[in-house]
C-alpha cells in the first residue's frame, strides 16, 4: 500500500524482528537507532507511522515524540510507543506527550501488526 | 510552776527567812539579857504586839519590791527568752527575742537572735535550691514527656517487678486487645496502664530471658547491653521488642535492687507490615526467577537444537518453534502478572511521607511567594488527593522550575492545579507567556538544581525517580497555556498516621516515677494506707433494679486511681448486650436504647476483659452491694470471679457524716465540691465516684481510718450495711 514506517530503537535484536515483520506486510521500512537520527529520518523519510522505543540514550522516546508533535507539518504521523517501561506514570506520560498508542514490551507481534494496520488503514 | 507562784513562794520564803532572822536576833539578844531585862523586853513587846505584827507585815513590802526586781532580771527575763527561743524554733522563725533583763540575759538573747537569723538564712537557701532542683526536674520531665509522646516507636518503662511506670500514646495504641469475637472491633481495650503488669501483655519468660541475657552482657562488660526479640502482640501484630536495663544509682542498690538495675525500658516496633512486604517481595523474586528459569530453559534448549540440526525436517522444526513461542508467551504472561500483583513491593523504599495534595500546593505556594517573590494562584485542585512524597526534594524541584521560568522567561505568575486520572495524581505548574522549546525542558530535567546560589546534587529526573513519578511539559497553543505536569501514583493515607492523635494536655498523664519504689503487691493489703493503694472505680448500668429477678448489665465503666491520682486516660468503657429488654425507667435514666446495644458483645466476653483491667487493684463503687451482686450472679455463666477487696463510697460517706440524710452520689458529690459530669453513663458515674473517693481519704484519716482494713471494718459497722440485696 505504500505506507512508510520508521522504526526507532537502539536494541538490534528487536529491530530485526520488527523490520522483517513490517516488510513482510508490505510497508516501506526505515530504521533509526537513536533520537537525533530519528528526527532527521522523519524529515527526510516522511513516514506515516513511527514505532518508537522510549529508553534511548540522550534523546528519549518522549523527547522525540514531543518534538515531532511540535511540528505542525508532521501532525498526521501516527506514533506507537514501544517500551519495557510499563508503569502507569510512564504510560500516562507517553500518551500525554502525543503518542497514539503505548505498547509495553514484551508484546504479541500479531497484536502489533493489527494495531499498525488499523492506524494506517483508517 | 508558773512565774507568779514561784514569785509568791520566793516571797514567802524570803519573808520567812527575814522573820526567822529577826526572831533569831531577838533570841540572841534575849539570851544575853538577865531575867529582869528579859521580862522588861517581853512586856514591851507584849504591849506593842500589834506594832510588831504590823511591822512584820510591812516588811513584806520592801521584800516584795526587792524580790520583784531580782525576779524580773534573773528569772522572768530568762523565762521569756526561753519562750521566745521556743517560738523562734517552732512557730515563727522570723520572731526575735526582746533584749531585757540582766546583761547576761541580754547577751544570751542577742546570741539567740543571731542563731535564729543564721538558721532562717540557711532554710531559705535550702528552699531555693530545692525549688531550683524541682524546676529542673520539671523541665526534664516535660522534655521526656514530649519526647515520649512524639516518638514514632512505642516505649514502655517498667520497674524490676514488671510494673509499668511510663509509656507513650503509641504503646497504648499498639498494645490493645479487642474483646474476643466483637464484631465492632473498633473498641479494643488497652492492656497497659500505670502500675499494671507488663507480663499480662508479653510472655514473662521471654522478658526474663532477655533480661538475663542483658545481665550476662553487663557482667562481662560487653558493649551495648540491649536484648531484642520478636513476638506477637495480643492483637496479633508482629512486634520487635528491644529491651535495655535502667541502671540504678548506688542508693537504689543499697535498697536492694538486684544487679544494679531498677527496671527496664522496652522499645516496640510494629514490624507486621514490613515483614509482610518483605516476604511478598521475596516471594515475587522467587516466582520470577524460578518461573523464568524454567521457560528460558525450554526456549534455549529448543533454539540450540534448531541451530545444531539445520537439516531437521519441517515437522520437527515446527514443534521446536512452537515450544519457543509457547514459552515466550508464558514468560510474558508471568511478568505481567507479577508486575501488577506486586506493584507496591517493587517500589523503592525511600522514606516518603503521606501528604494531601492540597497541602503540598499550599506549602509550595508559600515557598515560592516567600523565596522568589512571585505571585501564585490556584486553579482546580481536587480534594482528598493523597500522595507519598519526600516533601523537601519535591519542593526544591518545584521551586527550581519556577525560578528558572522567572529568570529565563520572565513569567509574572504561576498557577497550580491538581487532578486525578485513574490511579495517578496530576500536579500542574501552569503559566502563560513565552513558549518553551522542548530542548529547554529536556535540558532542565537533567541539570543539577541550583537555587539562589545553593547547589544541590539532585536533578529533576532523580527527584521524579525518587517519587516513582514522571514530569513533562505541555502546551496548549491556542490559549498559550503551558504547564509542567507531574504524574505521581495516588496513595491511601495510612490509618495510624491520621488517627491516634493525643492532644498536648494529655501528655503529663503518662508517668509516675514514684512507682519505682513501690513495694510489690502482697496479701498484706489490709495494713496498707488507703492513700498508697491502686483502685479501680467502677459503675454498671443495668436493665432494671432487680439483680435476682433477671435484670442484666448493659454497660460497664471504670477508671483507675494510682498513687492518689485519677488517671483519666486509663478507662474501661463497654456497652453490653443484655439479651433482654430494658425497663422504660432504666432506659430513661441511662439514655441507652435497644439499638445501641444491638451489636455489643455479651457479658461473658466483657467480664474477662474487665477483670483484666482491674487486676491487682481494690474495687470501689457507689452502693457497691448492688453492682457486686450483679457481678456475683454472673460467676457461674462467665466463670469470672472478682476476688479483690471492695470499698463502697455510700458506706464510707455514712462513716464520715453519720448524721446526714442523703448519701446519694449527687448529694455526696455536691457536698465535696465534685462537679457532676456525664451523669448516668457508667464511665461518667465511675469518674465521679472516683473523685468523691479521693476526697474521702483525708476525711477518713481525720477519723483515724487510714488503712484498707480499717476502712472496711468501719463500712461494715454502719447502718446501711444491714441492708442486703
Amino acid at each position: 500500500m505504500g505506507k512508510k514506517i520508521l522504526i526507532v530503537d537502539d536494541e538490534p535484536n528487536i529491530v530485526v524482528s520488527l523490520e522483517f515483520l513490517m516488510r513482510q506486510k508490505g510497508y516501506e521500512v526505515k530504521v533509526a537507532t537513536n533520537g537525533e537520527d530519528a528526527l532527521q529520518a522523519v524529515g527526510e523519510f516522511a513516514p506515516d507511522l513511527i514505532l518508537l522505543d522510549v529508553m534511548m540514550p540522550r534523546l528519549s522516546g518522549y523527547d522525540v515524540c514531543q518534538k515531532v508533535r511540535e511540528n505542525p507539518s508532521w501532525a498526521g504521523i501516527r506514533i506507537i510507543m514501544l517500551s519495557a517501561k510499563g508503569r502507569d506514570v510512564e504510560v500516562n506520560k507517553g500518551l500525554a506527550v502525543g503518542a497514539d498508542a503505548y505498547v509495553t514490551k514484551p508484546f504479541a507481534t500479531k497484536d502489533l501488526i493489527e494495531q499498525v494496520a488499523q492506524m494506517l488503514g483508517a | 510552776m508558773t512565774g507568779k507562784s514561784r514569785f509568791a513562794l520566793a516571797l514567802a520564803i524570803a519573808w520567812g527567812f527575814v522573820l526567822l532572822a529577826l526572831a533569831g536576833t531577838a533570841l540572841l539578844v534575849g539570851v544575853d539579857l538577865d531575867a529582869a531585862e528579859r521580862d522588861q523586853a517581853v512586856a514591851i513587846l507584849r504591849d506593842r504586839a500589834a506594832h510588831v505584827v504590823v511591822a512584820a507585815l510591812l516588811l513584806l513590802a520592801p521584800l516584795y519590791l526587792v524580790l520583784r526586781v531580782l525576779f524580773r532580771r534573773y528569772v522572768s527575763a530568762p523565762r521569756r527568752l526561753a519562750e521566745d527561743a521556743r517560738v523562734m524554733l517552732t512557730a515563727n522563725p522570723a520572731h526575735r527575742a526582746a533584749l531585757s533583763g540582766s546583761d547576761e540575759t541580754r547577751r544570751l538573747a542577742a546570741a539567740f537572735n543571731a542563731f535564729a537569723a543564721a538558721h532562717a538564712k540557711l532554710t531559705e537557701d535550702v528552699e531555693a535550691r530545692v525549688r531550683e532542683a524541682n524546676a529542673r526536674i520539671e523541665a526534664e520531665r516535660n522534655r521526656l514527656a514530649a519526647l515520649m509522646s512524639e516518638l514514632a516507636q512505642s516505649v514502655v518503662v517498667c520497674n524490676s517487678d514488671g510494673r509499668i511506670l511510663l509509656y507513650n500514646a503509641r504503646a497504648m495504641q499498639l498494645l490493645r486487645k479487642p474483646i474476643a469475637g466483637d464484631a465492632t472491633a473498633a473498641k479494643a481495650h488497652a492492656l497497659i496502664g500505670l502500675g499494671r503488669s507488663i507480663f499480662a501483655v508479653f510472655d514473662r519468660n521471654l522478658i526474663i530471658h532477655a533480661l538475663e541475657n542483658i545481665r550476662d552482657r553487663m557482667a562481662r562488660e560487653a558493649h551495648g547491653p540491649v536484648a531484642s526479640f520478636v513476638t506477637t502482640a495480643p492483637a496479633g501484630q508482629l512486634v520487635r521488642v528491644q529491651i535495655a536495663p535502667v541502671l540504678g544509682t548506688d542508693a537504689d542498690a543499697a535498697q536492694g535492687a538486684p544487679e544494679g538495675s531498677t527496671g527496664f525500658v522496652m522499645l516496640l516496633d510494629n514490624i507486621t507490615r514490613r515483614i509482610e512486604t518483605g516476604s511478598r517481595r521475596d516471594s515475587l523474586l522467587q516466582t520470577l526467577t524460578q518461573g523464568t528459569r524454567a521457560s528460558l530453559a525450554s526456549v534455549r534448549a529448543a533454539v540450540e537444537t534448531i541451530a545444531s540440526f539445520p537439516d531437521m525436517d519441517n515437522a520437527a522444526r515446527g514443534r521446536f518453534i512452537g515450544i519457543i513461542g509457547e514459552e515466550a508467551t508464558k514468560m510474558s504472561a508471568g511478568l505481567d502478572r507479577a508486575a501488577s500483583e506486586f506493584a507496591d513491593s517493587l517500589r523503592t523504599e525511600w522514606p516518603l511521607e503521606d501528604i494531601r495534595g492540597a497541602d503540598l500546593i499550599t506549602a509550595a505556594r508559600r515557598r515560592i511567594e516567600g523565596r522568589l517573590g512571585l505571585p501564585t494562584k490556584v486553579e482546580d485542585v481536587a480534594e482528598s488527593v493523597w500522595m507519598k512524597v519526600d516533601s523537601y526534594s519535591l519542593m526544591q524541584g518545584i521551586t527550581y522550575i519556577v525560578s528558572r521560568l522567572k529568570e529565563e522567561f520572565g513569567i509574572r505568575e504561576v498557577r497550580f492545579g491538581l487532578g486525578v486520572e485513574g490511579q495517578l495524581a496530576h500536579l500542574d505548574l501552569i503559566w502563560t507567556g513565552a513558549p518553551l522549546g522542548t530542548e529547554t525542558t529536556m535540558a532542565w530535567q537533567t541539570d543539577s538544581l541550583e537555587l539562589g546560589g545553593e547547589a544541590s546534587p539532585l536533578t529533576l529526573k532523580q527527584i521524579m525517580e525518587r517519587h516513582n513519578a514522571e514530569i513533562w511539559y505541555q502546551i496548549h497553543k491556542p490559549s498559550q497555556r503551558e504547564y509542567f505536569r507531574i504524574a505521581m501514583p495516588l496513595t491511601r493515607p495510612e490509618e495510624s498516621s491520621a488517627s491516634a492523635v493525643t492532644t498536648a494536655e494529655s501528655r503529663p498523664e503518662f508517668y509516675d516515677f514514684d512507682l519505682f519504689h513501690q513495694p510489690g503487691q502482697t496479701p498484706e493489703q489490709d495494713s496498707r494506707p488507703l492513700a498508697t493503694l491502686s483502685y479501680t472505680v467502677f459503675d454498671t448500668e443495668t436493665t432494671g433494679l432487680q439483680p435476682s429477678a433477671g435484670d442484666e448489665i448493659v454497660s460497664v465503666g471504670a477508671v483507675r486511681i494510682v498513687n492518689g491520682r485519677l488517671l483519666e486516660h486509663e478507662v474501661f468503657e463497654q456497652l453490653v448486650d443484655p439479651k433482654r429488654a430494658m425497663t422504660p425507667e432504666a432506659g430513661r435514666i441511662t439514655g441507652i436504647d435497644a439499638a445501641m446495644l444491638e451489636n455489643q458483645p455479651t457479658i461473658d466476653r466483657v467480664l474477662p476483659a474487665f477483670k483484666q483491667f482491674c487486676e491487682d487493684t481494690v474495687l470501689v463503687a457507689h452502693n457497691a452491694a448492688f453492682d457486686m451482686r450483679f457481678l456475683r450472679l454472673k460467676e457461674p455463666s462467665t466463670g469470672v470471679r472478682f476476688t479483690q477487696p471492695v470499698l463502697d463510697t455510700l458506706l464510707l460517706s455514712a462513716v464520715i457524716h453519720p448524721d446526714l440524710e442523703s448519701h446519694s452520689l449527687e448529694a455526696i458529690a455536691e457536698r465535696m465540691g465534685v462537679s457532676p459530669i456525664g451523669r448516668h453513663t457508667a464511665l461518667g458515674d465511675a469518674i465521679m465516684t472516683g473523685e468523691v473517693f479521693l476526697r474521702m481519704i483525708p476525711l477518713l484519716a481525720e477519723q483515724g481510718i487510714r488503712t484498707l482494713g480499717e476502712a472496711r471494718a468501719a463500712s461494715q459497722a454502719t447502718y446501711f450495711a444491714r441492708i442486703e440485696y
